[in-house]
Order: structure tokens, then C-alpha cells, then sequence
């Protein structure tokens, strides 16, 4: 029985010096703590933290193969099951799944197996042992399927079909893929590098990516049935940016979060003018919202040479969405909470510039359907913020364009596709989704696990449409 | 990839390509438009397809050269590729047979309208084409235009080709003296856009005009090219770029045209020194 030893820390960029640079915040354990960490698992019996896996990532294994210095081994276990670990290791929020579940978080901390398998897929892919690794591509005898998105579901899927034999080809609307890890997470919490190396991965199993194609425009999802795919998943998450609905918003200066982050991520325009795209961000930044994303943009704010930013929530701090690491992360770089405040009016200049925002004070009262004590307005409170810049990160609703172009396909009041959630598949058959497109924003393991789900639903579906014909 | 077969200078500042684009060319229809990027330091810029060839597998292009980015554009010569074409997008136009149509292009803007009036052409409908330009050297399609329109006015600024003054001033003669087409549509800079608004709403004449809002995806995943219709907040790249001019907020969508003029500005200045600046203007 080793001696109790308390969970590492994950090292990090000092605040002070991370706010002026876009490299990434967290820097990963070495090797001695990353061993150190893994031997604090007590290998209990039921291994509860797998149940907690929604990707179904066989954990004891990998972390007693990294206790054992096997970590090249351990980064394979861990693909058995998860295409994308170096993404999962960094974004999943691990606090609710597995290390929820883990036995020693029952009186202490849980052993960081978020931590564990980063590190684990980092040294792979550092010590450029990841190419040895690659399976042989897929025959495509099994079949032909269709995934259309690159981001979390459609990566898990086009890699899981392909690792089944099914020939893939993964269409992209974007010039790049990966799709929200690519366009919405930045990368001082998800270096590109890192998105890049896992899609080769996945491309290495034999998936064919085509960037710049957007189903439903470019190809319509007939004309893919009609090419000869025997099924398509979908998988083009929620990416149609929500507004709060008030006066002013389309003041100069209000940016949804989707557009402050894809300028800044995926089209780099934090490196301009180096890069031709550009964004501008104010000295008074107010961002509206409490989940990753709104984390997201005020950390980029900062970043961008913003003055002061401050979160505007109109709850308080205990029903804030975002993972408790990332408000953390945001404090510690001095963004502001403004709690219990809501936005009623932008307030603009004769050209058309933001330049302040009335807010009203808010207090709790019954609790609303979600459960959350529902917030509401304290009469008489309004008072004006000065502020230059605004970012509503406030919520994306699922992306219509495609699923509304094909017909039959049942939708939800949301525009989210109806699926059966045991196989994934919708309306249309032949036709799987997963993901946010399904559910509405989630996470990104939400969508992989999806992703796996309909790739097993895929798999069966063909394989019974093959039988009957034959 | 997308090579450039071909290269025209239409007029100082303004070129044409045609470019290798198979998948988009099968599917184009009038009102389409797509998004190029360069290279992978470059914007995403959407530009309307001015015409495609389905069986050639190429779409057509028309810019002006305005800023670091359709100046580098430019540059590229026949054989030159671009990085990346994606499109189709937004809603084309729903284009029928109608007795009447005034076509009203200012500038660029005869370029994105050409698909238009040709279709409706195509259909037997009346064409009356009204062209303006700063001056006779900035006149482009000329022959296309008159290939499929019934009519065609011309008017420069200058008065050095046709119609001394505004494109809007033909369009009130000729609603003055009494001619009601089904519907006008106009193309061109956005005061030009208003100011025929402002002519046909007098008339209560039908105007769909055509949105050139800063975007970024163009797939409404971000939301910049918001524009307000109606009052309500429409996505120019999805639910336009055509829509009915009368109820377009125009001088909500011009302040926002000016969001980024500082950082254009720049881009422009940087360029002119680290390249030799572009072509057209050592001209």
C-alpha cells in the first residue's frame, strides 16, 4: 500500500505573464508527477470511473500502464476506444464524469485522469511513436458512409467506422477541420497543433476528409445517397449564435462569441495583421454569459489588449455553467463577475459605436423548469456601465442549414434532430446524427459519445440492409 | 485547389476570373455566392458568382480592388490557383417570368447582376437595364448586359458615357413617365442601394436588393453580417443576401461596413511596403 499522497496539481503559465500571450494556460505534467499521479490509483474492484467515460475509455488500464512507465502503451489503450485523447485530456470536464465517480474522491481527491491522459497522449505523440501505431487503412468492403461535420461527433465517427472497415469520407464546411475545437475553443486551452495531429490520426485509420463542402449547398444529402453511401451521420453540432434580443445589438462593437472567437481562432486574426483577418476589441469589454464559451471570449479579450473585462451573468455564481477550472482560470487573469446583473439596452453614439450598457439588478426567486432558481429583475435598478465592446455568449442553437434541406427528417422545437438515442438514427433512414445538432450545445466528449453510439448504429443498419439483399 | 483559367481586366481596379470550381458550377443559381480564401494567412472573402459553366466545371468572379486583400486577389495570373472556394451560399433568387423587371447595377455591382437579368431573360421576361459608373473607363459587361436585356441605359458621374449623374436619375425618368415594372433590382454600393430604394418606394414599385454585409463563415455560424429587415435581425449570408429593399435598415448596415476601416487601413499600408503594392496601382 503505497503512502497517501495528495493529486498533483497541473502546472500552469503565471497569470501575469499567460494574459499577454496566447500559448497554452495549463502545461501538462512531466513524467516523474504524471507516474506519481497514476500510482495514487488504488485499482479499486468496480472501477466505477469507466461508467462515468461516456467514450467508454478502459481507465484503470491506462493509468496503471503510466504507473508502470509504459506510456506509449498507455496513449494506445487509451485510443482503443478515444480517437482524440490529447483534446479529451484537456477539454472534457472530467470533474463531472470520470473523477466524479472515482473512489478516492469519496474522501479526498480524485486521481487526475483528465491530466493522465493528456499526458499520456502527448508523450506518443512527442516521442513520434504515433505513426508506428497507425492500423492499417480501411478496406471500405464494409460499406461507404458519409460524416458530415469535423468537429467531436464526426471525428469519433468517421474514426470508429473506419477502425470497423467502412470506407469514410468526412465532409467539412470550413477550409479547416475540427470544427468547434478549431473555430471555438482558443488555443491557450487547445493548441491547433494538437487538433491538427489528432485529425491526422483519424485521417491515418483511412478516413478522406473534404474541406470547403457544405452539405445541403455543395452536395445535397440525395446526391450523397445517390454517389452510393450507404448511410450519412450528421454531425454539424450548434453553431447558430443566439442573441439577447435587446436594443443596440447590432451596435459596432457587439460581437457574438461566435464571431469574436472564430475570427481569433480559426481565422487567427490574433496574429494580425500578420494574418489578413482582423478583430477589434475595445478597452472596456463586457461579456455576456456564464459558460466555457463566454470564459472563452473574455479570456481572448484580455488576451487581444482589452483594459478591463468583466462577465455579466444574470444568475449568481453557484448556477454559472462554465467548468469551475475555467471561471478559476478567468479570475486569476483579473476578469470581473458581475453577478445578478442583466443587460436591458446597448447604448450607442451617433456612429453607431457602443458605448455603454444599461443593466438591471436581479434577484433569485422560484425555481424554473431547469431547476435553477429563476432570476429576476430588482425594480428601479437599472444603472449604466460604460463599455466599448460587448460579446453575447449567451447560447447557439443547433445549425439549420442542413438539416432543414432534407426532407423528412424530424426536427425538435429547438431545431435539434430527433434521434433514437440507443443507435443514433433519425427519421430518415439511412440518416444518423449526433452531437450538439442532437442535443443543443453540450460538450465535446457528449458529441464523441454520440459519435461512437451512431457509429455502432451505422455498422448494425448496413449490415441488416446487406442482409436482406442478399 | 482552384486554378484560374482565365484573366480579364475589366476596367482600372476591377478584374475578372474564371476559375475551376466543378461541384460549385453544377449547382450555381442566380442570387448565389461563395467564399474564397488564398492562402492560409488570408480573409474569407465572399464574392457573388457572376456566372457559371456547368459543363466547363468553372463559376465566374468580379472585384475591385479595395482593400490589402482584392489587391493581393489581383495579382494572381491565369494558371495561378486559390486555396479554397466553398459554396454555393445563401438563398438564390427565386426568379419567374414577369412581364417587366428594371435591372439597376451600380459600379461592381453589374457583375452580381448579370445571373439576374440573364435568367430572367431566359424566362421572356422584359429586361430594362440601367448601368452606372463613376466614369466611361469604369463601365464593365457592357456586352453582356445588352446580350440579355431589352434595354440598356448607361450613366457616369462624370457624364463621360451616357446619363450625366446618378443611376437613380434614369430610374425616376422613367418611373415618371410612367413606366411600372414588376419588380426592380438593384445592386451596387449601399448609398446607391438606398437611393434607388428611396426612388421606387415613391412609385411603390417591388425593389430586392443585394447585401455585400462583412462576414466571416458565410454559413450563418457568426452572425456578422447582421442586418436589420423589417426590424427584425436577418443573417445576411443565409436568409439573403437578396431581400426587399424597402424595409432594409441601411444606415445600421453602412455604420456597420465601417467596423473594421482602421484595421483595413492598415492591412493596406503594411502591404504597400512589404510587397511593392499592388499592380493596379503602380498603373
Amino acid at each position: 500500500m503505497p503512502a497517501k499522497v495528495d493529486r498533483h496539481p497541473m502546472p500552469k503559465q503565471d497569470p501575469r505573464e499567460r494574459i499577454r500571450n496566447f500559448n497554452e494556460v495549463a502545461l501538462g505534467y512531466p513524467a516523474d508527477v504524471a507516474v506519481g499521479e497514476a500510482m495514487r490509483c488504488i485499482g479499486c474492484p468496480k472501477s466505477p470511473c469507466v461508467a462515468g467515460c461516456p467514450v467508454e475509455v478502459d481507465i484503470p488500464s491506462f493509468v496503471k500502464l503510466i504507473a508502470e512507465g509504459k506510456f506509449v502503451e498507455a496513449a494506445r489503450k487509451i485510443k482503443e476506444k478515444n480517437s482524440l485523447p490529447a483534446i479529451c485530456g484537456r477539454v472534457c470536464p472530467q470533474e463531472t464524469q470520470c473523477e466524479e465517480r472515482c473512489t478516492l474522491g469519496k474522501k479526498g481527491k480524485p486521481v487526475a485522469i483528465g491530466a493522465l491522459e493528456r499526458f499520456a497522449a502527448d508523450y506518443e505523440r512527442a516521442s513520434g511513436t504515433q505513426a508506428a501505431s497507425e492500423p492499417a487503412p480501411a478496406s471500405g468492403a464494409a460499406g461507404r458512409v458519409a460524416v458530415v461535420g469535423s468537429g467531436p461527433a464526426g471525428l469519433t465517427c468517421a474514426a470508429d467506422l473506419a477502425k470497423m472497415g467502412y470506407s469514410v469520407v468526412l465532409f467539412e464546411s470550413l477550409h479547416s477541420t475540427g470544427g468547434v475545437l478549431r473555430y471555438g475553443i482558443p488555443e491557450f486551452r487547445l493548441p491547433k497543433a494538437i487538433v491538427d495531429e489528432e485529425v491526422a490520426y483519424v485521417k491515418s485509420l483511412g478516413v478522406e476528409v473534404r474541406v470547403n463542402t457544405l452539405v445541403g449547398r455543395t452536395v445535397t444529402v440525395d446526391e450523397l445517397f445517390r454517389d452510393g453511401f450507404d448511410a450519412i451521420f450528421l454531425g454539424t453540432g450548434a453553431g447558430l449564435p443566439h442573441f439577447l434580443g435587446i436594443p443596440g445589438e447590432n451596435l459596432n462593437g457587439v460581437y457574438s462569441a461566435n464571431e469574436f472567437l472564430t475570427r481569433s481562432n480559426l481565422m487567427k486574426a490574433y496574429r494580425f495583421p500578420e494574418y489578413d483577418t482582423p478583430v477589434w476589441v475595445g478597452k472596456r469589454v463586457v461579456v455576456v454569459g456564464a459558460g466555457n464559451v463566454a470564459m472563452d471570449a473574455a479570456r481572448t479579450a484580455l488576451r487581444l489588449g482589452a483594459e478591463k473585462v468583466s462577465i455579466v451573468y444574470r444568475r449568481s455564481r453557484a448556477e454559472m455553467p462554465a467548468r469551475l477550472e475555467e471561471i478559476e482560470n478567468a479570475e486569476e487573469e483579473g476578469v470581473e463577475l458581475m453577478l445578478l446583473t442583466n443587460p436591458i439596452r446597448v447604448l450607442g453614439d451617433e456612429r453607431g459605436w457602443v458605448r455603454g450598457m444599461e443593466c438591471v439588478r436581479m434577484e433569485l426567486g422560484e425555481p424554473d423548469e431547469s431547476g435553477r432558481r429563476r432570476p429576476v429583475p430588482v425594480p428601479g435598478s437599472e444603472f449604466v456601465i460604460d463599455i466599448d465592446t460587448m460579446i453575447s455568449a449567451v447560447g447557439t442553437d443547433p445549425n439549420p442549414l442542413l438539416v432543414r434541406s432534407v426532407p423528412g427528417l424530424k426536427l425538435g422545437r429547438h431545431g435539434n434532430v430527433i434521434v433514437n438515442e440507443e443507435t443514433g438514427e433519425t427519421s430518415v433512414p439511412g440518416v444518423f446524427a449526433g452531437g450538439d445538432i442532437v442535443t443543443g450545445s453540450a460538450t465535446v466528449i457528449a458529441a464523441m459519445g454520440a459519435g461512437k453510439i451512431a457509429a455502432r448504429g451505422i455498422d448494425r443498419y448496413i449490415r441488416a440492409k446487406r442482409e436482406r439483399s442478399e | 485547389m482552384h486554378r484560374i483559367v482565365k484573366k480579364e481586366e475589366l476596367a482600372p481596379r476591377i478584374k475578372l476570373f474564371v476559375v475551376e470550381a466543378p461541384q460549385i458550377a453544377a449547382c450555381a443559381r442566380p442570387g448565389h455566392f461563395f467564399v474564397l480564401r488564398m492562402h492560409e494567412q488570408g480573409e474569407r472573402i465572399p464574392l457573388t458568382i457572376a456566372d457559371s459553366d456547368p459543363a466547363a466545371g468553372t463559376i465566374t468572379m468580379v472585384f475591385q480592388e479595395v482593400g490589402k486583400s482584392t489587391c493581393e486577389l489581383g495579382t494572381l495570373e491565369e494558371g495561378d490557383s486559390i486555396l479554397d472556394i466553398v459554396g454555393p451560399l445563401g438563398t438564390p433568387r427565386d426568379i419567374k417570368r414577369l412581364d417587366t423587371v428594371v435591372c439597376v447595377a451600380g459600379g461592381v455591382g453589374v457583375a452580381p447582376i448579370y445571373p439576374e437579368a440573364k435568367a430572367f431573360h431566359e424566362l421572356g421576361t422584359r429586361v430594362i437595364s440601367l448601368v452606372g459608373a463613376q466614369t466611361k473607363d469604369m463601365l464593365i459587361f457592357k456586352d453582356r448586359m445588352e446580350a440579355v436585356s431589352d434595354e440598356v441605359h448607361y450613366s457616369t458621374d462624370d457624364g463621360s458615357f451616357g446619363y450625366h449623374g446618378f443611376v437613380t436619375g434614369i430610374l425616376r425618368d422613367l418611373l415618371a413617365g410612367g413606366l411600372r415594372p414588376d419588380e426592380v433590382v438593384a445592386i451596387g454600393p449601399l448609398p446607391m442601394m438606398r437611393a434607388t430604394c428611396k426612388v421606387t418606394a415613391e412609385f411603390g414599385v417591388k425593389t430586392i436588393v443585394s447585401l455585400n454585409a462583412i462576414m466571416v463563415d458565410g454559413t450563418g455560424m457568426c452572425g456578422s453580417c447582421r442586418v436589420t429587415v423589417d426590424g427584425k435581425t436577418m443573417f445576411s449570408c443565409v436568409e439573403g443576401p437578396a431581400f426587399d429593399g424597402h424595409k432594409v435598415d441601411f444606415e445600421e448596415l453602412m455604420a456597420r461596413q465601417t467596423r473594421f476601416l482602421a484595421e483595413e487601413k492598415l492591412a493596406m499600408e503594411r502591404y504597400q511596403v512589404h510587397s511593392e503594392g499592388c499592380k493596379c496601382r503602380r498603373k
